[in-house]
């Protein structure tokens, strides 16, 4: 018996929509980006199980570092006296009505620093916080 | 004089090189993009000014945290781990409990997110926060 080769089919995946498709995911990633970052302070995430996602996206965040020298940094405002975060806050706020505060604290920094953050951030109506942490079980 | 109208001349861009104008923009996004979400636990704060509002005694519930990191709940010293079963017990009985957070000002932040944690494991929604250092 006697196979012969087919050799005449010619195999070719079609190119002519692949502009298309590329845009599309062109599309998705201009969508998705958000260009601005803070590099913030060098903290330590505390851990914790019951973790979720932050329910807005990344354009509604403002982020709070605390390392354990109690310093703070706002979106990488420095900010020396705690009484400041009010004004910042603040204008983050009327800005974005939908905001969310993360605080990146350092594990090992004191409440009494949380505590005013909370205090300023009460004051300035910012009052959806979010710590971040990581996952983990303790 | 009649100028004559050019109808045969086509103005065309090309478009031959549009699919690597969008392939050079869309790996410049894969780059910038990170999708990773940030995760942690959420909280609304109570808004501003004293506003006091009467909570019977018996719906409250107070939790301290001393600079040691031991926390107390109604005079007892319990381990932070084991918070999550004698919080839903107490819920479990009294559902419109609140627990009322107190930290000590020299403890860790690491002790009180392991302890916001318990409470969200066991499911308590109204957490309060009472400030210690009034000035």
């Amino acid at each position: 018996m006697e196979f012969k080769k087919k050799s005449n089919i010619k195999l070719a995946i079609p190119t002519a929509s692949m502009p298309d498709i590329i845009f599309m995911l062109l599309i998705f990633f201009m969508v998705a980006t958000v260009i601005r970052q803070y590099s913030g302070l060098k903290v330590e995430l505390p851990d914790a199980a019951k973790i979720q996602k932050l329910a807005v996206s990344k354009r509604h965040i403002s982020t709070i570092w605390v390392d354990k020298n109690s310093n703070v940094v706002m979106d990488d405002i420095p900010v020396k006296n705690i009484k400041d975060l009010r004004n910042l806050a603040y204008k983050k706020r009327a800005e974005d009505p939908q905001l969310i505060i993360s605080i990146k604290a350092d594990k090992y920094s004191k409440m009494s620093t949380i505590n005013k953050i909370h205090q300023e951030l009460r004051k300035a109506s910012a009052l959806r916080v979010n710590y971040s942490a990581l996952p983990g079980e303790f | 004089m009649i100028i004559g109208k050019k109808k045969e001349k086509d103005v065309e861009i090309p478009s031959a090189s549009l699919a690597d104008i969008v392939f050079l923009l869309l790996i410049f996004f894969l780059v910038t993009t990170s999708i990773d979400t940030e995760k942690g636990l959420d909280l609304v704060l109570p808004p501003p000014g004293d506003i006091e509002i009467k909570i019977p005694p018996k719906n409250i519930t107070n939790l301290f945290i001393n600079a040691a990191g031991q926390a107390m709940i109604d005079n007892e010293v319990v381990d932070v781990n084991q918070l999550a079963g004698i919080i839903k017990e107490k819920l479990f009985e009294n559902p419109l409990l609140i627990v009322s957070l107190k930290t000590h000002k020299d403890s860790e932040y690491n002790v009180y997110v392991h302890v916001l944690d318990q409470l969200k494991k066991a499911g308590a929604k109204r957490i309060s926060l009472a400030d210690t250092d009034k000035e």
